[in-house]
């Protein structure tokens, strides 16, 4: 049994016996916990609020193998929660602090930082990990990982999804009192995708209000940050992580808010009405990232059922914490398996067009066609018509770049209960008798 | 309860798979560079590639056919104060669209009530009334109209708007002079007629 003073004694009683609430497939041992040290290799996106917590809590946990992301250097202002940080490491990048502080400080982990964009990285890098977490604090970044994670995921013949294909990912977010943590299993759970349509618009004030009769701080803050700024440095983009711009922005905006009689204008406003800023409370953060650590522990050991599938918290009044089961849309560009098509690598894209009007599944008419941000052919306008029809006779197989098999996406008008519906869908192609293709099974395609 | 899968191995178990693939596959050579479409992309090509654009509004995209999410648009109004100017507009479009509205700037110089002198317009669906559910030709249906209706309620140019207002044949005029190549007040305009 679990020594009472050996270093793994909590992770041991998760992971020496079983339980009521073990996954299905959970086997307890040893063999199970040093593997988990070995060869589980988790990526924390992120090395902020979230970032910091993850990554202490994931080393606590026992996992040896990490690695952080994060273009950001450190801010005076992140210090009341991102703990890995003191006074002198403003400046320095938060990625390689965050990491070596954890290192200092847990024996045994190993932990890379990479001082980047998410971008700038090989898809392929991200595939090298097990488990995905997520630290972010915006749509964009986290769409960006779900269709890089979701990419590699791929189907068999049945649509189902190939297993040592799904590149899980945790995700949370945080925001002043509130939060939310989800488990995303590329091909089963949501994806963020499947999800994104349950965002809010974002706040934006009309321009002839802010131009003409603002009537509140943000108003004067955004007339100075949108309009003012461009007036007076046409050319010079505006930069909100330089303090000159920032104050440059906050004197204008105290200059009209005195013009109109508008009270409330301060520094801190204007950084965090020109940022999106929404001040930022530890303890959220610390909630918010233990849920992802331990179902990240989860997911890699099965010790137990992983949260299905979303997770909302909210400390604002009292606490209120509930898990939504959320449903995958199953025509998801990004992780849905799309409609699966064998080709002959002879087919014309005409040809292949005309097969997508007469495929019981589809029949789709008019079709728009592009792969892999190559517009194949497009119906409209009339420019990028008479830019694309030269391919009409050209070979697929050739247009595609000789792949055996990819994903296309195809755009067209299709018919049902006698009316016209536009409709935007995804084909798994695969062409028949080219090598790397042995049978069906094998042959699914991200 | 996610496991649906009769056949599902242990995460870890997969892992160790993984590595030792891995190991096989380092020397082997890797395939084709990997670019992947946003979904932001992918709704962008449904738009343009359904674009329905009336006779006075044409559509090019600098960047060529594979660049949807830089594009310009002209608009020639065939009606109204701007009968006979050309109005360049530039649109960009972003990844989480259409999450987020495309971003319009005019790139010709215009005396306009709703347009300013750095190219910023006023138009509500642009901003505050944007919906997922619009698309790039109702941004541009809205665009034109500016040009056949334009209104003094939404002023980003003050005086323009006031002079629409309080003497809609000096604004006509003042249109005619700035399209033509001209000052209106103490701004210069250069041709766009």
């Amino acid at each position: 049994m679990a020594d009472s003073s050996s270093r793994s004694r909590d992770l041991d009683k998760l992971l020496l016996r079983p339980g009521n609430l073990v996954g299905p497939r959970f086997e307890p041992g040893t063999e199970l916990r040093d593997d988990l040290q070995t060869f589980a290799k988790v990526l924390v996106v992120g090395a902020g609020g979230l970032g910091c917590e993850l990554l202490k809590d994931l080393a606590l946990t026992g996992f040896r193998n990490l690695e952080v992301i994060d273009m950001d250097r450190i801010e005076v202002t992140n210090l009341n929660r991102q703990f890995l940080f003191r006074l002198e490491d403003v400046g320095k990048p938060k990625a390689e602090v965050a990491a070596k502080r954890v290192m200092e400080r847990i024996s045994g982990v190993q932990i890379v930082p990479h001082f980047c964009r998410i971008e700038d990285k090989e898809i392929e890098f991200y595939n090298d990990f097990s488990i995905i977490a997520l630290g972010l604090d915006s749509i964009e970044a986290r769409s960006y990982i779900n269709t890089v994670a979701c990419s590699f995921l791929e189907y068999d013949s049945d649509d189902n999804p190939r297993e040592e294909t799904i590149k899980p990912m945790v995700d949370g977010g945080t925001e002043g009192f509130k939060g939310h943590a989800r488990v995303i299993m590329p091909g089963i759970t949501p994806c963020f995708e499947c999800t994104i349509w349950l965002f809010p618009p974002q706040v934006k004030f009309p321009l002839c209000t802010l131009a003409e009769t603002p009537r509140t701080a943000a108003h004067c803050i955004e007339y100075a940050h949108l309009i003012k700024w461009n007036e007076v440095h046409g050319g010079v983009a505006f930069d909100p992580d330089n303090p000159e711009h920032m104050k440059w922005v906050y004197d204008e905006a105290v200059k009209r808010a005195e013009l109109f009689g508008i009270p409330g204008v301060t520094y801190s406003l204007t950084q965090g009405v020109v940022k999106n800023i929404i001040p930022a409370i530890a303890s959220t953060n610390a909630i918010i990232s233990a849920a992802c650590a331990l179902e990240t522990l989860k997911i890699a050991t099965e010790c137990s059922k992983t949260l299905s599938n979303y997770l909302t918290y909210n400390g604002s009044e009292g606490l209120h914490t509930e898990v939504a089961e959320f449903e995958r849309d199953k025509d998801c560009l990004v992780c849905g398996p799309g409609i699966l098509i064998e080709l002959d690598t002879s087919i014309t894209l005409q040809k292949f067009m005309g097969l997508l009007e007469e495929h019981p599944k589809l029949q789709l008419s008019k079709a728009s066609i592009t792969h892999r941000g190559k517009n194949l052919y497009m119906q409209a306008p009339p420019v990028l018509e008479e830019m694309t029809r030269s391919n009409l006779s050209l070979s697929l197989f050739n247009l595609m770049g000789k792949l055996p098999k990819d994903v296309v996406h195809v755009n067209g008008t299709t018919i049902k209960n006698d009316q016209k519906f536009s409709c935007l869908r995804k084909l798994r192609v695969i062409f028949k008798g080219v090598d790397g293709v042995a049978d069906m099974d094998t042959a699914g395609g991200a | 309860m996610f496991y649906c899968c009769s056949r599902r191995r242990i995460m870890i178990k997969l892992f160790k798979v993984k590595e030792k693939q891995r190991e096989l596959a380092e020397n082997a050579s890797s395939g084709p560079p990997v670019k992947k479409q946003s979904a932001g992309e992918l709704r962008l090509h449904k738009d343009i590639s359904e674009l329905n654009l009336p006779k006075s509004c044409t559509i090019q995209f600098p960047n060529g056919k594979d660049d949807l999410m830089n594009f310009e648009v002209s608009i020639r109004p065939d009606d109204g104060y701007y009968l006979g100017g050309t109005f360049l507009f530039s649109f960009q479009v972003s990844p989480i669209y259409p999450h987020e509205a495309p971003k319009v700037k005019c790139k010709t110089k215009v005396y306009h009530p709703n347009i300013d002198l750095e190219g910023n317009v006023c138009l509500n669906i642009l901003r505050e009334d944007w919906k997922p559910v619009l698309n790039i030709n109702t941004v541009i249906y809205g665009l034109y109209h500016l040009f056949t209706e334009p209104n003094y309620e939404d002023p980003l140019n003050h005086d323009a708007a006031a002079v629409l207002r309080e003497n809609p044949k000096m604004f006509e005029s003042n249109v005619r002079r700035a399209m033509a190549g001209g000052y209106v007040g103490q701004t210069f305009f250069p041709r766009c007629i």
